[in-house]
């Protein structure tokens, strides 16, 4: 096949592990340039990586000089991360700037990375959330405003230039070897906190699934919003044992008394701002995306808890 | 053998534990569904629920059967007692009837998920928060579902207002009709004489964010309770005006008056 016929794609937030899987499930096929706005990554000779701020003018030059056909965004700080203003500037401003240049430079497959935490920790959720639900996750928590407002920015993208194909996709916990974020932290650690009396239900992808996932997202131009998750379930406390945590029960009633103790503690794997999605569940229904993307995760419940289990000290 | 498997092997007998491993449920594979329902968790329930079934309130149900085997049900039922027993008793019934058991999932009220381990316990045993959109999915999943239409205006009544029906609302009939589930009714009497209440503390339950909060004695009364089910109800899917749609609601509920007047001519006493 002659060289022209390769895809070239950009690819953000590669500082992640999610980020790298992707990387390598592309890198036969497609010529990829990798950026990440927190550190530059070594991703081998082939793959030319950046450490860039998507709202600095430089980044434009990569627009200009790599003439990419899509884009997969995948850099989010998560929620843990720095500040509410730096992550407002990072996530939301800074996927403006992204989407406004592939805009400009006529990309035609664009792929989001949001979150299902947009949905919110209600306690009047019903389960199996479809992608037309609101999105409550401002109403508990400004720290939750910048996922939501990336995913209102990308959706007006959606709707406003159809030619960008833009796919914004919500996963469940992300989960596996490398991932950094607070619930993987939490199911790696010897001890984890619980809301007394409260163990909602929760799903979980396999890192190495949601890396599928988007490759076969970006794969196939069909524009909209779509949940990423298994057909599994299981209760939060029960995950715990199973990752062999010992859980560590926080006086959950009157509400006022965990979000002092937890804003007392600090602990960046159990914010007191997500307290809710370990209190109430936000169950999301997958299955739209599997019969979309014909997308079908490999990696049960079992295999994951089992790493975690096997895995007590920091990855 | 750890303590949790000797307390298994005491409470759960495996007869019961097989019983209900062949209740076939959407579950994944650590035994959960989307709502909660956990398969290790419904076991310890049944096999307390037994005792309370047939030793405490002595249930004499009738017409289980005509709960249909498979394919998406809706058994709409009379509400009162204020707790939700007679949700427990009506499931368990189908839930061990002799043959084709199936494991129905009864709508709770919503401050439920609220309340520390009570919310979670409720869930395990199959009970979903009551919002229309777990109706309706679970309808979808060929579930089973108990609704009370009453909802709180029939747990919360007074004694003095006992085996009157409260308004009913519309809801499970938009669902029965779109889902083409089949409606059973069920006339349940014993369940008001359980917490006779006297009257209801409005300021209290405003302050502890409940629905309601009774003035009766702090036990539940063993009074003698008697299920009633009546042949099924279909409803076609047209598009109707709500004026219609409270006709038909009006059909069940006359349905269940029934069943309770029935229920209430058979029971020779109280207790």
């Amino acid at each position: 096949m002659s060289k022209q016929h390769r895809p070239r794609i950009l690819v953000t937030g590669v500082a992640g592990a999610l980020a790298q899987q992707v990387i390598d499930r592309l890198r036969d096929h497609c010529d990829l340039v990798a950026v990440d706005f927190r550190e530059q990554v070594y991703l081998g000779d082939d793959i030319p990586s950046y450490c860039i701020d998507f709202n600095k003018r430089v980044f434009e030059d990569l627009f200009r000089r790599y003439k990419f056909d899509g884009v997969i965004h995948l850099g989010r700080i998560m929620s843990s991360q720095l500040t509410r203003m730096r992550r407002y500037n990072a996530n939301v401003l800074g996927t403006q700037k992204l989407l406004d240049l592939s805009h400009k430079y006529g990309i035609r497959r664009v792929v989001v990375l949001s979150t299902f935490h947009v949905y919110g920790a209600v306690a009047y959720n019903p389960a199996l959330i479809d992608e037309e639900a609101p999105l409550k996750g401002v109403g508990l928590s400004a720290d939750l405003v910048d996922s939501v407002e990336l995913e209102n920015l990308a959706n007006i993208y959606l709707w406003r230039y159809p030619e960008l194909n833009i796919t914004i996709l919500r996963p469940c916990n992300i989960v596996g070897p490398g991932v950094r974020n607070s619930i993987s932290t939490l199911l790696a650690s010897e001890r984890a906190p619980v809301l007394a009396g409260f163990s909602p239900m929760m799903q979980f992808i396999h890192i190495d699934d949601m890396a599928d996932a988007i490759v076969l997202a970006y794969n196939k131009p069909r524009r909209g919003v779509f949940n990423v998750a298994p057909d599994d379930w299981v209760a939060y406390q029960h995950a715990l044992k199973l990752c062999g945590c010992q859980r560590l029960p926080i006086p959950s009633v009157p509400p006022l008394l965990p979000k002092l103790i937890l804003r007392t503690l600090n602990l960046r794997s159990f914010p007191s701002y997500l307290m809710h999605f370990f209190k109430y569940p936000v169950v999301i229904d997958g299955r739209a995306f599997a019969r979309e993307f014909a997308f079908t995760p490999q990696r049960p419940l079992k295999e994951i808890f089992r790493f975690y289990r096997e895995n007590k000290k920091p990855v | 053998m750890s303590l949790a498997s000797i307390l298994k092997s005491k409470l759960v007998p495996t007869e019961l534990s097989e019983q209900i491993n062949r209740i076939r449920k959407p579950i994944g594979s650590l035994g959960y569904d989307p709502w909660g329902y956990n398969n290790e968790a419904i076991k310890y329930g049944f096999s307390l629920t037994r005792h309370i079934y047939e030793k405490y309130f002595r249930v004499e149900a009738s017409g289980v059967d005509s709960v249909p085997a498979e394919g998406p049900v809706l058994i709409i039922a009379n509400h009162s007692g204020q707790l939700p027993i007679d949700g427990l008793l009506i499931g368990y019934a189908l839930a061990s009837r002799k043959d084709k058991p199936r494991m129905p999932r009864a709508m709770i009220e919503r401050f439920f998920p609220t309340v520390p381990y009570l919310g979670n316990l409720l869930n395990e045993v199959g009970a979903v928060l009551g919002d229309p959109i777990n109706c309706a999915k679970m309808l979808a999943n060929n579930e089973a579902v108990i609704v009370f239409p009453e909802g709180v205006r029939g747990s919360g009544k007074l004694y003095q207002d006992r085996y009157q029906l409260k308004r009913f609302g519309n809801g499970f009939m938009h669902l029965a009709m779109k889902y083409k589930a089949t409606i059973v009714p069920v006339g349940v009497v014993g369940c008001e004489e359980t917490i006779p209440a006297i009257a209801n503390i409005k300021p209290l339950a405003k302050a502890l964010g409940i629905p309601y909060a009774p003035l009766a004695l702090p036990v539940v009364l063993p009074a003698k309770v008697h299920l009633n089910f009546g042949p099924p109800m279909f409803f076609d899917d047209r598009e109707i005006p709500e004026e219609q749609v409270t006709d038909r609601v009006e059909q069940v509920k006359g349905e269940i008056s029934k069943l309770i007047d029935k229920g209430l001519s058979e029971r020779k006493r109280l207790f």
